[in-house]
């Protein structure tokens, strides 16, 4: 700790940090744009300036860059200087002079970096007269708006989408005051994490494309805390509404988990909450197949009538744990099922098992970021677990942060630490079925079927310690592969092993699990992540079933009642098995939030809320339980589905589930002793701060209220009272001393824009006051099990049969794979139409070429060809949730046979 | 006794007095154009709403009793989806008229907004929407705004100089 003088009062700073970042996190106030505590500091902007002295005789001083100022014990310097001011408020001048004349009709209005500091420095009244400076826009896709006039040159958007999410088609173009940030010619934004540009750019250059269509100020939104339902990573989120529509997701900080980002997925994933498709009424099948709306009392009579007598119960890892555990409870354990596929819960069991083995840690993502030599072994994660992906680019710089700390450059240095170990990456290793994005990072690569890359990773655990077995023989590629991981792996100080689910196949998982032991027996801190498909995977596999899908629906074929939460069945089963459950079943109840093929087929439709409409907890990869909020009042009949469970439950004559409150349902999912932690992932609904107050979710200056509902009926209603979280439906209460989990939205006087977020950090872009929200549940002490033996390689290799049939295999998509995110339309309009990939003999064989059709008859669906050299003959992949596919594929051989009339992929995207 | 006879003499002075009181409703006063009465959104020169949905007046608003929704036309002209002002709440305190960037909502001296009926105090876009320019006959902000719009593209507002083109190094 250092100790420096700022304007003549003391701060303790830490040493070597540099100056603005001590300044802000010493609460004191120091406009800046260029600096970001993710991306570091370039010195860009010069609006960071302060007075520096040299001692206590220096009255004069010397303007410094904060930002580009270590800090040193004994500093002196000076924020209030005039000389400071008056330059901070001319650079501020500067960067006004072609400003336009947009606030009103700019999106970043009200919550404007640039606002914001030009308030703070002091400048009000426009003295340049000359002509403004104007610049073309582009189209960027169906994620972005492009104005460029408002741009202030701080570089930020570039440094962010190259440098650290790794994109390559937004550049910095022109030279002196003509720089245009944009790409070579209009088109997509590639880069699926091009969303935090909206927050990464301090100004209305790039803004929230679908949130400007229905747009709201950011003062008037209805925000609450909430966890990000696109896949297992858990990002927490901000979503907003008005009028009782879904607005936007913006960005959660959470230290431990995304950080300052989200994927694209995550943040324009939510068009489904306010689709048209939405179910708001309860619906039972006449007997001539139509749905007669019924009322909410009706639909719980029914649901009761059919749970009375034993029901199956599927659950969902999409819904919550408390609506998952209302349905556990109601239909009892021995009937109720996780609503994972049967191979992914198998899966999933696996992975707890390794988990309670405890023989690594798990990592967060930030502990992603510091580890220096990473090993994916199967799971293509920029597709199934995104976030994960922009945390295994960071930890690539890890070699080149060591080398400038060497030379004694400071880390935020951005632009020195860069271009000091400019060559210089930390190993990534990728074995993969096809070639994945994060492929131009890595030091090693090898591909191949499942099976093959379970071998290989088998295969490197017992190079590391020959306790572990290994499998078969490897090729010669793989083998090199093979030995380079063993390598570099037992070189490395905080290796990380990566896999997970979405291949279906639990020699990945078991090969990965024994490297990271393995590691972790060699005295190193090795870290273990293994990904699960959904937001709640991870949860609906710790609270577990009796039964599996597929016994559940064969249960329900021979007759008994179904109750499926919160799960469109046909993804997950096959087809037919599926279809005689609905025909078989004496009763099918749906409670789902959108209409889809299960509710199709039911008997009786509950309408469900979404995650905006409902209070509950999703637990990520990590076994990290995180609560997320009601941000508004679901319209209609619709409940959270435990709500809907627990009121048939006590028509049926149930006294062990008569839950008011998703309170007495979280005490009840924390009774399951895997789950205790469950309880402690935010405060209950009675919390309140040391004034007796709330945390409101609206900003104080939340505008229209005597008005809004004026056009329906001029009596105001009465503010609704949330009976169920310390959160109130209004401005009232305090926001600013909450506990992390709690924080609705984000803002501090004279911060309006996210970046005040730094307000409610311990320290600047550390952990939240109070600690990053979420609570951990499944690390385990090292059990007493014999690690090296625990799994052991049991693989048979699948090769082509020579029968022209092909084994197909599962890929995905961040756009369009994940079922609820698919269905909304930026994301859709994002996602690639439904494809197969085939290797280059067997695509010959068939006499197509990439672009070309193939049709698969036992599908009934039509797929555009891709080609991979490496695939294997008598292999095909297939991208999981697009072209009608689920998140399974048939586990028989299928047929495949050129399309001629398929029609090529159009690439055109409707401008607007 | 003597208090009686000064008010008495009072009393009888002003039967000489100039008469301030106006017969309302058969005679109007004179009200200045600047007087806060009943609200209007006003229109350009050119005739277009000049309503911009920016949100300004709503949360200039002290008792919160403007709402609005913003959407975009076809030529990229942002334009209220619905613009609501409950007058039964309004204080004619003029902030909206104060906050907004465009001229578009203005206070009129028409103070007779009585109703029988509460809900006839809620005017919807449609009441509030007048044909004319009100007391701002010039200005037009989207000649001033830097965002282009069907007509008006980049470097043709006022005081603009021409797009810059990117791909050239010519000073
Ligand atoms: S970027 Fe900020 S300052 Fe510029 S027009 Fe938009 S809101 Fe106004
Ligand atoms: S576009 Fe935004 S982030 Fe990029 S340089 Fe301009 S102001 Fe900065
Ligand atoms: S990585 Fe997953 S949790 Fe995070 S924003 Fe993307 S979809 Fe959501
Ligand atoms: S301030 Fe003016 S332009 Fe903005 S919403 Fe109100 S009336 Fe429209
Ligand atoms: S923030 Fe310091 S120069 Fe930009």
């Amino acid at each position: 700790m250092a100790k420096i003088s700022v304007d003549g009062v003391e701060f303790d700073a830490k040493e070597g940090e540099n100056l603005l970042q001590a300044v802000l996190s010493a609460q004191l106030e120091l406009p800046y744009f260029c600096w970001h505590p993710s991306l570091g500091s370039v010195g860009a902007c010069r609006q960071c300036a302060v007075i520096q002295y040299a001692d206590e005789e220096d009255t004069q001083g010397r303007l410094i860059m904060a930002c580009m100022t270590p800090v040193a014990d004994g500093m002196r310097v000076s924020l209030e200087a005039a000389h400071a001011r008056d330059f901070r408020a001319s650079v501020i001048e500067w960067l006004m002079e072609n400003h336009p004349h947009d606030c009103p009709v700019c999106e970043e209005g009200g919550e404007c970096h640039l606002q914001d500091m030009t308030v703070m420095s002091g400048h009000t009244a426009r003295r340049y007269r000359g002509n403004k400076r104007t610049f073309e826009n582009q189209y960027l896709g169906p994620f972005l708006n492009h104005e460029m006039n408002r741009c202030i040159t701080c570089y930020r958007c570039v440094r962010y989408y190259q440098d650290y999410a790794g994109g390559t088609d937004l550049q910095a173009f022109g030279s002196r005051a003509r720089m245009y940030f944009g790409r070579e010619e209009a088109g997509v934004l590639e880069n699926p994490f091009s969303g935090n540009l909206v927050e990464v750019c301090p100004t209305g250059v790039f803004t929230d494309k679908p949130f400007s269509k229905t747009y709201t100020r950011k003062w008037d939104l209805q925000s609450a805390p909430s966890v990000c339902a696109g896949c297992a990573v858990g990002c927490n989120t901000i979503p907003s509404e008005r009028y009782g529509r879904l607005k936007r997701v913006h960005n959660r900080y959470n230290g431990s988990v995304n950080g300052y980002f989200l994927c694209d997925r995550g943040r324009y994933g939510f068009g489904y909450v306010n689709d048209d498709a939405r179910i708001h009424k309860v619906g039972v099948r006449a007997a001539d197949g139509v749905f007669d709306v019924i009322s909410a009392e009706e639909g719980e009579e029914k649901l009761g009538d059919i749970v009375r007598d034993g029901a199956i119960g599927i659950g969902s890892p999409r819904a919550s744990l408390e609506s998952n555990l209302a349905l556990k409870v109601l239909v009892g354990e021995e009937n109720f099922c996780t609503g994972l596929s049967s191979a992914e819960d198998a899966l999933m069991r696996l992975i707890l098992d390794v988990y309670e083995c405890g023989g690594a840690r798990i990592p967060t993502l930030a502990q992603v970021e510091e580890a220096d030599a990473v090993l994916i072994l199967g799971e293509d994660v920029l597709n199934t677990a995104p976030r994960v992906a922009l945390a295994v680019r960071q930890s690539v710089r890890n070699e080149s942060l060591e080398m400038a700390e060497q030379a004694g450059i400071p880390l935020w240095q951005e632009a020195g630490v860069r271009s000091h170990g400019r060559e210089s990456a930390s190993p990534l290793l990728v074995a993969s079925l096809l070639p994945t994005e994060l492929d131009e990072l890595a030091t090693h690569t090898c591909n191949g079927a499942p099976e093959s890359l379970a071998a290989a990773g088998f295969a490197i655990a017992h190079r590391l310690n020959s306790a572990y077995a290994a499998g078969e023989e490897l090729d010669g590629p793989t083998q090199s592969f093979v030995d380079d991981a063993a390598a570099v792996l037992s070189r490395a100080k905080r290796p990380l092993v990566i896999s997970g689910t979405s291949l279906r196949n639990d020699g990945l998982i078991k090969a990965a699990a024994n490297i990271a032991w393995a590691l972790k027996a060699q005295g190193c801190d090795a870290g273990l992540l293994l990904t699960a498909a959904e937001a709640n995977s991870c949860g609906v596999g710790m609270l577990g079933g009796g039964v599996d899908l597929d016994t559940a629906l064969r249960a329900a074929a021979a007759g008994q009642a179904l109750v499926v939460l919160e799960n469109d069945v046909t993804r997950r089963a096959d087809p037919d098995l599926v279809a005689s459950a609905f025909s078989g079943s004496t009763a099918v109840a749906v409670l789902d939030s959108l209409e889809n093929a299960t509710t199709e087929s039911a008997s009786l439709v509950l309408p469900a809320a979404t995650f905006a409409e409902s209070t509950g907890t999703f637990v990520n990869y990590e076994g990290r339980a995180q609560r997320f909020f009601e941000v508004f009042a679901a319209t209609g009949e619709t409940a959270p589905a435990w709500r809907w469970l627990s009121k048939a439950g006590a028509r049926a004559g149930r006294n062990d589930m008569h839950w008011q409150h998703v309170d007495q349902v979280v005490e009840a999912v924390a009774s399951h002793p895997r789950l205790v932690g469950v309880a402690d992932a935010a405060p209950n609904g009675g919390h309140r701060n040391a004034a007796g107050n709330r945390v409101p979710r609206a900003p104080h200056r939340y505008s229209g209220r005597t008005a809004m509902n004026a056009g329906v009926n001029i009596h105001e209603p009465k503010t609704q009272v949330d009976e169920e979280t310390p959160l109130s439906y209004s401005m009232e209460g305090a926001m600013g001393d909450q506990p992390a989990a709690l924080t609705s939205y984000v803002w501090s006087p004279g911060w309006n824009s996210n970046q005040s977020v730094f307000k409610f950090q311990q320290e600047v872009g550390g952990a939240m006051a109070g600690g990053d929200p979420g609570v951990r549940m499944l690390d385990a002490e090292p059990a007493q099990v014999d690690f090296a033996q625990r799994y052991r390689p049991l693989q048979t290799p699948i090769g082509a049969e020579g029968d022209g049939r092909f084994k197909l295999l599962p890929t995905h998509s961040i756009f369009g794979s994940e079922e609820l995110s698919g269905r909304s339309q930026p994301i859709a309009e994002r996602g690639p139409q439904a494809f197969i990939v085939l290797g280059a003999a067997e695509a010959a064989r068939l006499q197509v070429a990439e672009g070309m059709g193939v049709r698969c008859p036992e599908l009934d669906a039509t797929f555009a060809v891709r080609v991979e050299e490496s695939l294997a003959e008598g292999l095909a992949v297939v991208a999981m949730g697009l072209g009608g596919l689920g998140d399974e594929v048939p586990s028989e051989r299928v047929t495949l046979e050129p399309d001629p009339e398929f029609v090529p992929p159009t690439t055109l995207i409707a401008r607007g | 006794m003597w208090s009686q006879l000064r008010s008495l003499g009072t009393v009888f002075k002003h039967l000489f007095t100039r008469v301030e009181t106006v017969q309302y409703p058969e005679e109007m006063p004179y009200l200045a154009p600047r007087y806060r009465g009943r609200i209007v959104l006003t229109r350009d020169p050119d005739g277009d709403e000049r309503c911009v949905a920016c949100n300004l007046c709503a949360v200039a608003c002290p008792v919160d009793c403007i709402a609005l929704q913003k959407t975009e036309r076809e030529d990229g002209r942002w334009y209220p989806e619905f613009f609501r002002i409950n007058f039964s709440r309004c204080i004619m305190c003029g902030m909206c008229e104060e906050a907004c960037p465009t001229y578009a909502i203005q206070l009129t001296p028409d103070f007779e907004l009585c109703e029988y009926d509460r809900n006839n105090m809620v005017y919807e876009k449609e009441h509030l929407l007048i044909d004319g320019v009100g007391k701002y006959p010039d200005y037009s902000f989207w000649h001033v705004a830097g965002k282009a719009i069907d007509g008006k593209d980049k470097g043709e507002a006022q005081k603009e100089k021409p797009p810059v083109d990117v791909r050239s190094n010519l000073p």
